[in-house]
């Protein structure tokens, strides 16, 4: 399972650096959104997988018995997508407010409005 | 349980929730910006006392024990940065009373400034990997707004860079972080140093390694990927833009100093040979681009990636003299950089450009700015008897010692440079009669409201003074942070304590 993984993640970080070369400022974000979904499957692959084995403890014990789950991979992805999503939220508001003030979704257009 | 090392993250935070409350009360939210940051400045002052005396101070959060809870840990490096956060915080704060206008206070700019120091800060003070990436975007989320505060067209172009580039490292960084804990299986930094340290195996720690040198270097604004930094500083507003170049970079610099210290410290000659690569060329690449402008603010960014490159070499070199250096250099140059900055919005209100060609005589009309100018600029530059030249001494020294030459010939001709860049800034701004065919909307900026954008550039300007009259408790500060550094051990044994056994 985790070797299936890798090749999903490495080609969503694939896909993810290709859209992000790209000139459509639309396409950029849709780059970083891949990256942050890719970053987080990695951090929950690292930890193994391990189906159907929750990580409780029995009533008495101190430590759950057998193999189980890793708890703190998956916190760790839960909170890093709930930042990826305000980030990413934010980066699609800009990318419209910009779009109103520039009048075009190239970057090639985004070179001189400082001028 | 010792509150200090709490506090500097509390507070912000406490101060931006009240802003909030009182958002259509201009005043409220003013007096809470400047109290807020200066209890904040109060709070890390204290928390820099009691850990030089203490050496560690560690907190573990919700009383978890560590490795497995989050902790709050000072060390004196840490202590450091949060009490230079401190100050240019507050000198922030005081500067906007009449620097930051009332569209901007109406958009949350107060809230806005109060929870990026609680990024900064907590960024500081975090002894967990993963905790560091969560400031890190507290950090950068109110950073991004505080950007576009105006949302003029220059500001929509410099931000689309900026976001994009530093949520690339972020997604780095959150790589690094996945990898790192699938081979160590721990998320503390002083966990991880400490299972690290027994890897026979250092060739995948050198590729992680690798992994957080790029996603740092992207936030401290190293070669090669700075290219972010001089396409946003100069767009937001003054006092944002004082407050992004004291701190924001500052804590990529500083993560760099943690992790390649506390962490990655296997194979040094490998991972620090590259680093110093990278510090050569941030120092040259920096001020070269700075050389060839002429917009106030974009020579100043520029001066902040050149800059960067000092404190990297300070690291790279990893002997005690150059660690020593390169946090002499961060205090130095924190101060220094936020105050010409601060000076760039007196010269704009005065000429309403930040264009260099389009101003002049601004010594003719108010000599006392042209004095506040050049102590921060030659400071910078690395005159005696001010800070910068204590701080490009020691480094410069560290550097002979550890018989780099090439490093220190670079470092030097880079000093040239920067000299020869604000002699330009002084020449053009300051010296020259104001040009012909360019309307002068000379205002005055020495009475009135304008007057609190004099107080903390006055300040500051007192700090760099005495930091370069008076080093000698500043030296034994950086001595005692490098001392805790080279020797990761003790930060360790604070953390870690008695779990070790």
């Amino acid at each position: 399972m985790e070797v299936v993984m890798s090749f999903v993640i490495g080609g969503m970080y694939a896909a993810a650096i290709y859209m992000m070369l790209r000139r459509s400022i639309v396409k950029l974000v849709i780059g970083l959104v891949l990256l942050s979904n890719a970053a987080n499957l990695l951090i929950f692959t690292m930890a193994g997988m391990l189906p159907g084995a929750p990580p409780l403890i029995p009533p008495g014990a101190t430590m759950p018995e057998g193999l189980s789950a890793d708890p703190l991979a998956q916190a760790v992805v839960l909170t890093a997508i709930v930042i990826g999503f305000g980030v990413l939220a934010f980066a699609v508001v800009l990318i419209h407010r910009a779009y109103e003030v520039v009048k075009a979704d190239d970057m090639d257009q985004m070179k001189d409005t400082d001028r | 349980m010792n509150m200090s090392v709490a506090l500097p993250v509390i507070i912000p935070l406490l101060a931006g929730a009240l802003s909030v409350m009182f958002w259509r009360s201009h005043f409220a939210q003013r007096a809470l910006g400047v109290l807020g940051t200066g209890a904040m400045l109060a709070a890390t002052v204290w928390l820099l006392l009691e850990t030089w005396e203490h050496g560690h101070i560690v907190m573990e959060m919700g009383s978890w024990p560590a490795p497995f809870g989050i902790v709050l840990v000072s060390d004196m490096l840490a202590a450091i940065m949060v009490v230079l956060s401190g100050i240019i915080g507050f000198a922030t704060a005081v500067y906007s009373l009449s620097g930051i206008g009332k569209m901007s206070e109406k958009f949350g700019y107060y809230p806005l400034l109060h929870l990026l120091l609680a990024g900064v800060n907590g960024a500081f003070l975090t002894g967990d990997i993963f905790n560091l990436y969560v400031w890190f975007e507290v950090m950068l989320v109110a950073s991004f707004a505080l950007l576009i505060l105006g949302g003029e067209r220059a500001q929509m172009e410099g931000a689309i860079k900026y976001v994009t580039l530093n949520l690339l490292s972020s997604m780095i960084f959150l790589t690094a972080i996945g990898l790192t804990y699938g081979l160590t299986g721990t998320l503390n930094m002083a966990d991880i140093g400490d299972k690290l340290s027994t890897v026979e195996d250092t060739g995948l720690i050198t590729v992680i390694a690798m992994l957080y040198l790029v996603a740092f270097g992207v936030k401290a604004a190293a070669f090669p990927f700075f290219f972010w930094l001089p396409a946003s500083y100069h767009t937001p507003k003054v006092a944002v833009s004082a407050l992004f170049a004291g701190l924001l970079t500052k804590v990529g610099v500083y993560a760099l100093f943690r992790v390649f210290t506390l962490i990655f410290n296997q194979d040094v000659d490998y991972t620090h040979e590259i680093l110093l690569w990278v510090a050569a060329a941030t120092m040259l690449t920096g001020v070269l681009g700075a050389a060839a402008h002429y917009e106030f603010r974009r020579i100043l960014s520029f001066h902040i990636i050149s800059q960067i490159g000092y404190m990297i070499m300070g690291l790279a070199l990893f002997t005690p003299l150059a660690l020593v250096g390169g946090v002499f250099y961060i205090m130095h140059h924190i101060i220094v950089k936020a105050n010409l900055f601060l000076i760039s919005g007196i010269t704009f209100v005065m000429k309403g450009t930040h264009e260099l060609k389009h101003m002049g005589g601004i010594y003719r009309t108010n000599p006392m700015l042209g004095v506040l100018f050049l102590i921060p600029a030659l400071s910078l530059a690395g005159l005696p008897p001010l800070s910068g030249f204590f701080a490009k001494f020691i480094i410069i020294r560290a550097g002979i010692e550890a018989e780099a030459y090439w490093v220190v010939a670079v470092a030097l001709v880079v000093g040239l440079l920067t000299l020869y860049s604000m002699i330009k800034i002084w020449a053009e701004v300051f010296w020259k009669a104001q040009p012909e065919g360019v309307e002068d909307e000379l205002r005055d900026v020495s009475s009135g409201p304008m007057i609190w954008m004099w107080v903390p550039v006055i300040m500051l300007a007192l700090m760099t003074v005495a930091i370069g009259l008076y080093g000698e408790p500043i030296y034994q500060m950086a001595a005692m942070s490098a001392e805790q550094l080279l020797d990761p051990s003790q930060y360790i044994e604070a953390v870690l304590g008695e779990a070790r056994q």
